[in-house]
């Protein structure tokens, strides 16, 4: 099955991304059928590839190719009355790292907390337009936020562990969506700290708080846990905003390699990150509201990393790429 | 092993028997937060229920009569409001500017490590029950404060209005219970006081100290007037506890229900008389007892809403500003 | 410095300013040193008090078995012959005449009442606060009914005790009769008592807890209800604990609600239902009887009671200090 899926997946890269020479290696792709398309894991011996039947998808874009995960389409996000973004619409491809840039006040962040519907937990947040995730509307009255939190992973600016142990805050996850073996939960717990690169680093103290590790290994401890509830997709907002630069490195060395496995969308505040990383880019900036007394956030450009940052096709984003703003 | 699909059927799915859970969870906070509101209410309606034949048939006598003897039926509250509000007064003038000091002492003056022992004797006066202040007052206070009280009397004794305030002392009575009282109320008004000075901003008292003033000029000129809401707050909160204190004072005021200028004679306070006669009192007696209940809960509710509306205002303002 | 000097005379009289002010300055520090001393001088004659004249009684086995003796204050109405049999009178002349000049003290009824009504109390009120506080920072937040509740909570906090006793007097022993009293409505007293201080020192306790965990919770697809108790709760339990042994040592030193609810035993009663007797309740009753023993006993109990709140109080810092949040 595992076979099907990756020969799928291969005789469908037409461009020539870096997806073909990820797929062999691919460690879970076997196991994740979801990460693929609609309906195929129902049907894994089917010898054509469904995609093929998808208009849109294999015509001539150029470089990208993986589905679509977000179809995002004039999104605006309130806060009570006030307009904090407007007029978002970008699409969002399966494993790839799209990330999000511009300068501070700019509402990267809101959107981000738009993709799993964290805004609801802020009081008087009201989101407008469409965000739809596999084609299901995230925001329609029958979905459920909770089960699309599990789906959609998170990982903060500040690294938030628990205080409990290192075993405790990776288990969280899966305990609480109903595994309750012990094995299963430490086959859960090795595993996602092994994604997450924190394995060897704490193999022998999974009893002890996860408050005592450094900054670094706390954030990477985060993303074990998000992963730990197998997400479809992880969000990241400034992750690397709190470590120093090794532990970024290590961060950054992470997100590639989970790129193999999760669709990632990261907020960071630092270009070369962006510009490191990530496949496609998303600049988003100020711009005063109508009332002119608070500036709303507005997306300028959404456009491959590659070009973003070699020919932006926005004034906005080639001053703020050159430093010239923000 | 989920696929696309199911994905979408279960974001739709409302949730299960967590949703239920969660909705449970949810009354059941709802409805605990809403036992004090309950409680509250029970007291008001049962408490006056019970106290309503003493408000019907005495009426006017009851709120403003002015001797309470239940041996001869009369059960006119003054002389027990007038117990209750000189006990607590005596009690307040005492015990706020000690209170005041000490949480000047442990905000400006004190280190950190003589600030936190200050505070733990604190908590430990605040710890001991008021039935040990009652039994410590009665047997050690009251054989001390008998001779004080009467010399000072002596003292007094050739000048008019002095003469009859500071009249003479059997030991007990109002100048005892108030002074144990005062003990009692200290802790509060000093942790309220100290939380006051503590949202003085920091940088308006390096100001101060920057023009050369002294210490206690940084305090009369920035604390004390920064604080002056909150500490009124803090007063009436103490004041609110005072009334309402019940066995020390029981023990201590002399159980003499009657309005005299005499602050060193006996008097009776309305706790202090509930507590003595409700277990025994019946008919028209036990609904006057009731009814002092009603009295003391509403007098002490509004005591403290305008104290919590007071230091909550000042509060606002400070941050605010 | 000759520039400095030649000013001598402005600056002799500056100098004598700041005398004055500085002379102000230590009479106000004095002052303020002082006052707590007024406080503490107090405070440490009364501990010293209690534990010389209570000490004695508190440390015989007896006390903590036996009944207590019943009949001193009858004695001591009668005024009869046998006082030096049961305790009274002068010691020496006791002694002259070979009568018993310690009889019998025990408290075992009072220990055992006191323990059951505060837990009795407790069980009533630390679920109630707790979950009303719950409700409060974790639900109703800034909402109409949050607040109200939360003006209302404060409000309780300054109902006199005594009008919790008048309260539960009126809706239990009028309504039951003698057979009304008994440790359960002391309960019921003490536990309205402790009610708001419960949810105030609880609501405040999970304001502390930083809303990053309760994020990463929410992140992983977790209800509020599951967060509440796996991850807010758990923050915050050192502080509510600590809250809750407060509220504990408070309804345990409480006179006034109990000696209207519990009515007057002088064997040990280990139910809830029946007449019970506390430890306040013989201090203040034992204070009524007069003559030696019953002073004694009233001592004893004292040194009794103040240990208990001492410890309960003193466990709380404990709590506090050794558990507390990160």
């Amino acid at each position: 099955m595992a076979q099907n899926l990756v020969g799928a997946s291969e005789t469908n890269q037409t461009g020539a991304t870096n997806a073909g020479a990820e797929t062999p290696d691919q460690p879970f792709g076997g196991l994740q059928p979801s990460r693929l398309i609609p309906g195929f894991g129902e049907t894994p011996d089917t010898a054509v590839s469904p995609l093929a039947d998808i208009p849109g998808l294999l015509v001539d874009e150029p470089a990208p190719d993986n589905p679509t995960v977000f179809e995002v389409g004039a999104l605006n996000v309130f806060y009570g009355e006030f307009r904090a973004v407007r007029d978002v619409t970008m699409s969002v491809r399966e494993r790839e790292i799209t990330s999000f840039i511009g300068p501070s006040g700019c509402g990267k962040s809101t959107v981000l907390r738009c993709f799993n519907r964290m805004n609801d937990l802020v009081a008087g947040a009201r989101v407008e337009g469409k965000l739809e995730y596999f084609g299901v509307d995230l925001y329609s009255e029958r979905v459920n936020p909770v089960e699309v939190r599990r789906r959609i992973g998170m990982v903060f600016q500040k690294p938030n562990p628990f205080p409990k142990s290192i075993f405790d805050n990776v288990a969280y996850g899966p305990k609480i969506a109903g595994t309750k073996k012990k094995s299963d939960l430490e086959d859960i717990v090795e595993r996602s700290l092994r994604q997450a690169a924190l394995w060897d680093e704490v193999k022998d103290r999974l009893n002890s708080s996860a408050l005592g590790m450094s900054g670094g290994q706390q954030q990477r401890l985060c993303i074990a846990r998000a992963m730990a509830v197998d997400p479809e997709v992880i969000l990241m907002d400034e992750p690397c905003s709190a470590l120093d630069p090794i532990a970024t490195a290590r961060i950054e060395d992470l997100m590639r390699q989970l790129k193999d496995d999760y669709t990632i969308l990261i907020v960071t505040h630092n270009m070369q990150q962006a510009a490191r990383v990530s496949d496609a880019t998303a600049f988003f900036s100020t711009e005063e509201s109508a009332a002119g007394d608070r500036r709303s956030g507005v997306l300028v450009e959404f456009d491959r990393t590659d070009k973003i940052f070699s020919v932006p096709s926005d004034e906005r984003t080639e001053n703020y790429i050159t430093g010239r703003f923000g | 092993m989920t696929d696309i699909a199911s994905t979408s059927d279960s974001l739709l799915s409302a949730g299960g028997s967590h949703a239920r859970a969660d909705r449970i969870f949810r009354l059941g906070a709802l409805a605990s937060g809403l036992v004090v509101l309950i409680i509250l209410g029970l007291i008001v309606v049962s408490t006056s229920i019970d106290a309503w034949p003493a408000f019907s048939e005495l009426g006017t006598d009851y709120f403003f009569g002015t001797t309470w003897s239940p041996s001869e039926g009369l059960f006119g509250i003054l002389p027990l409001v007038f117990g209750t509000i000189v006990v607590s007064a005596i009690a307040t003038v005492l015990a706020v500017p000690v209170s005041v000091g000490i949480a000047l002492f442990v905000t400006e003056v004190s280190t950190k490590r003589v600030g936190s022992a200050v505070n733990l004797t604190v908590d430990l006066l605040a710890a001991v029950p008021s039935v040990v202040f009652g039994l410590w007052g009665f047997y050690q206070l009251v054989p001390v404060f008998q001779p004080v009280l009467n010399s000072i009397a002596g003292l007094v004794s050739g000048i008019p209005v002095l003469r009859s305030i500071f009249g003479q002392s059997s030991g007990v009575g109002f100048m005892t219970a108030g002074t144990v009282l005062a003990l009692m109320i200290t802790p509060i008004v000093t942790s309220v006081s100290r939380e006051v000075f503590m949202t003085v901003p920091h940088n308006d008292r390096l100001g101060a100290l920057a023009l050369g003033a002294t210490r206690w000029e940084m305090i009369t000129g920035v604390v004390l007037p920064h604080s002056s809401a909150g500490l009124t707050g803090a007063v009436l909160l103490g004041l609110g506890r005072a009334m309402g204190e019940t066995v020390a004072v029981a023990l201590l005021i002399g159980a003499s229900p009657h309005i005299s200028a005499n602050l060193f004679g006996r008097g009776e306070a309305m706790p202090s008389q509930i507590f003595r006669s409700l277990s025994e009192a019946s008919g028209t007696f036990r609904a006057s007892l009731f009814g002092l209940g009603v009295c003391l809960f509403f007098i002490t509710v509004l005591i403290n809403m305008v104290a919590r509306r007071v230091v909550a205002v000042a509060d606002r303002r400070l941050k605010g500003a | 410095m000759s520039e400095t000097s030649k000013v001598a005379p402005h600056s002799l009289e500056g100098a004598e300013i700041a005398t004055r002010r500085r002379i102000k300055n230590s009479m106000a520090t004095l002052a303020m040193a002082c006052a707590f001393l007024m406080a503490a001088t107090p405070l440490l004659l009364m501990s010293l008090t209690v534990v010389v004249k209570g000490i004695g009684v508190v440390v015989s086995a007896d006390w903590w078995s036996q009944p207590i003796p019943g009949d001193v204050g009858r004695v001591d109405l009668a005024g009869n012959t046998t006082m030096c049999d049961l305790g009274f009178g002068d010691p020496a002349t006791c002694a002259g005449q070979g009568g018993i000049t310690t009889t019998v003290k025990g408290m075992q009824p009072a220990i055992v009442g006191t323990l059951l009504t505060v837990v009795g109390a407790s069980m009533l009120a630390v679920p109630l606060g707790v979950m009303g506080a719950v409700y409060l920072n974790e639900y109703g937040k800034s909402g109409r009914i949050a607040r109200t509740v939360r003006f209302m909570t404060e409000v309780m906090v300054g109902v006199p005790s005594v009008v919790m006793g008048v309260f539960i007097y009126s809706i239990w022993v009028v309504k039951f009769g003698t057979a009304g009293k008994s440790a359960f409505a002391a309960s019921l007293a003490l536990a309205c008592l402790m009610l708001p201080i419960i949810v105030r020192s609880t609501e405040e306790m999970l304001r502390l807890v930083p809303d990053s965990l309760r994020e990463a919770s929410a992140a992983l697809g977790t209800r509020t209800w599951l967060t509440t108790i796996k991850v807010v709760v758990p923050a915050a339990i050192a502080g509510i604990v600590s809250g809750c042994l407060l509220a504990v040592a408070r309804a345990a030193g409480e006179t006034a609600p109990v000696v209207f609810t519990i009515g007057f035993v002088t064997t040990t009663n280990w139910s809830f239902s029946g007449q019970n007797t506390t430890l306040s309740a013989q201090i203040y009753s034992q204070l009524q009887n007069g003559g030696n023993v019953a002073t004694q006993l009233a001592w004893g109990s004292a040194v009794t009671l103040v240990l208990i709140v001492l410890v309960l109080t003193l466990s709380a810092r404990f709590v506090t200090r050794r558990f507390a949040l990160g």
